[in-house]
């Protein structure tokens, strides 16, 4: 049933590997730039949670944003640039399952984000130590916590990303997903603040966002506080996931817009 | 068993314009080890019928059997057993040759093909390309490529849609040498193409296709035997009279017309002549496969309502 999935996941993994100056080394640039500027702007103005500075709440939200938004752009940019380019007839063509291409997406799409992710993290640890002002360390109290959120959020967004690949003919409607959608929902999730600090009738709507639970579970495992139970956060991201891989496996099944 | 059944196979798109019947019922049986030809014109459905066989579309109704193995119930099973080569020409450009060559046996199952990728390396004149990028090769590379890729695991059937479409001479003799060793030892082969004469000289039996029906099934030999036996022709500076047009085939200055005997030749040269004309270059031959094609289409538009 999964004959040949290994070889389809490593060819992902190579085709973003290829370019990774474009894939990798980017998106931790621009987490890089966000870090610098709203840190350096609201170290001093702003604290979330007791006993730890702005910059230490920010570089987690950071790191998951990176995961979330990197593990999309792999799979839905794959997926369409085959489409446009017509060569995912050679994969149209062979006996890989619906669960071979999926598990090939979806995992191939966490690889991206968890390298995007440890890219960022590792240029925040590089960030504080350098810095005069900033004195706390980035271990992360329950690194389990981390490490099932990053994984979950990682495998989410990969089969979101698969789902808008098949459904997108064209570049530009991948580009409205990914900036109506995506980028709205990870900016508004709590990345760059606690959303504690908002409105009621704000906070009510963030409660919706799935992307919150995945960064407030995530932020977690590095301080041991967070805006809801970690084990809530597990709970809706553990449904969405779910919701999400049998929609991408169900349109895989059905060759939904790829097999006519 | 067939290699290749198909079975009343339909297709029925949905377009702005309504729907549109691609394939109506088509029916007929390729055997084991036949290096079979399909032919039509422009928009016949050929396309649609190889996409239907391989899997990248789905018949609205009636069924394809692969060695007995339904291609939609058993898509897996039956995709194994099939190499195709699509009409465009498509690549991926992040990859090398030999990448895209070992990611494809991968897909299929099959470890450790490094052998059998050199080979048909060598016998499609890529050895040399092995480490090239996709994009730095030719058109006429990337078509061998996708036949190599077709390939990989060694498919009982083979089935090439238009492989020649704008592939020059050397090339089409290089491709046609190796599918026809493939097919003496014992491949089935499936081929459309537009050029007639290579399916004449490849083709052991012959299918034609005309609005989604086939409108013409035999072998090749018989089918060139039903054909008007000769033709006869010549070149012409001038334009032939309408009274003669009727039964013409004009290219340029070249002008054919279905003869039988040296009677109609006769009429034909004294009809030119009468019109003050001079033809030059004149030859009798033989009907090709051309002459039967043409023939079997113009007869199907005669008889649509």
């Amino acid at each position: 049933m999964m004959t040949g999935w290994t070889m389809l996941f490593y060819k992902e993994v190579l085709r973003f590997w290829k370019v990774s100056f474009q894939t990798v080394a980017a998106p931790v640039l621009t987490a890089v730039m966000y870090l610098m500027i709203f840190g350096h702007v609201l170290e001093a103005h702003v604290q979330v949670y007791d006993g730890v500075s702005y910059t230490a709440f920010l570089i987690p939200g950071l790191v998951m944003m990176s995961v979330l938004q990197n593990a999309f752009a792999n799979s839905s940019s794959s997926m369409v640039q085959s489409k446009i380019m017509g060569n995912l007839v050679f994969l149209l063509l062979t006996p890989l399952s619906h669960w071979s291409w999926f598990f090939a997406y979806a995992l191939s799409a966490m690889v991206r984000g968890l390298l995007v992710g440890a890219g960022v993290l590792l240029a925040g640890v590089l960030f504080v130590w350098q810095s005069s002002v900033l004195n706390f360390s980035l271990m992360p109290t329950q690194p389990l916590w981390v490490i099932t959120f990053a994984v979950l959020g990682a495998l989410m967004l990969g089969s979101l990303g698969l789902i808008a690949g098949l459904w997108a003919d064209k570049f530009d409607q991948m580009a409205a997903f990914q900036n109506f959608i995506i980028m709205p929902m990870t900016f508004l999730s709590g990345v760059f603040y606690s959303i504690h600090s908002l409105p009621s009738f704000w906070q009510t709507v963030s409660h919706l966002n799935p992307f919150f639970y995945m960064i407030d579970g995530f932020r977690f495992g590095f301080f041991g506080q967070s805006d809801v139970s970690p084990w809530l956060s597990l709970g809706v991201v553990g449904v969405c996931l779910g919701l999400v891989s049998a929609i991408a496996l169900h349109l895989l099944r059905t060759g939904y817009k790829i097999r006519g | 068993m067939p290699a290749i059944s198909f079975q009343s196979v339909s297709k029925t798109f949905q377009t702005a314009r309504g729907p549109f019947q691609a394939l109506d019922g088509v029916r007929f049986d390729i055997q084991d080890g036949e290096f079979f030809g399909l032919l039509g014109p422009n928009g016949a459905g050929k396309t649609t019928l190889i996409s239907i066989l391989a899997g990248l579309a789905k018949a609205t109704s009636g069924s394809v059997l692969v060695h007995g193995v339904d291609v939609a119930a058993q898509s897996a099973q039956a995709r194994r057993m099939l190499g195709v080569v699509p009409q465009e020409l498509v690549f991926d450009p992040f990859f090398n040759v030999r990448e895209a060559l070992k990611f494809q046996s991968g897909y299929f199952g099959v470890k450790h093909n490094d052998d059998w990728i050199d080979e048909l390396l060598h016998s499609l004149g890529l050895s040399d390309k092995a480490h090239h990028n996709m994009r730095q090769l030719s058109g006429g590379m990337k078509r061998r490529m996708l036949v190599a890729q077709a390939l990989v695991h060694k498919p009982p059937v083979i089935v090439l849609d238009e492989p020649t479409a704008g592939v020059d001479v050397e090339l089409r003799q290089t491709l046609w040498q190796f599918i026809a060793k493939l097919n003496r030892e014992g491949s089935t082969v499936l081929l459309t193409t537009h050029y007639l004469e290579e399916a004449e000289a490849l083709c052991g039996r012959i299918a034609m296709l005309k609005n989604g029906k086939v409108v013409a099934l035999d072998s090749t030999t018989e089918l060139l035997k039903a054909a008007s036996s000769n033709v006869l022709r010549f070149k012409l500076d001038a334009e032939l009279p309408p009274a003669l047009a009727v039964n013409a085939r004009v290219t340029g200055r070249i002008v054919q017309f279905p003869a039988n005997d040296a009677l109609e030749i006769e009429r034909y040269l004294a009809a030119v002549r009468e019109a003050g004309l001079h033809a030059q270059d004149v030859e009798i031959r033989k009907a090709d496969l051309e002459d039967v094609f043409l023939d079997v289409m113009h007869k199907h538009t005669e008889s649509q309502p």
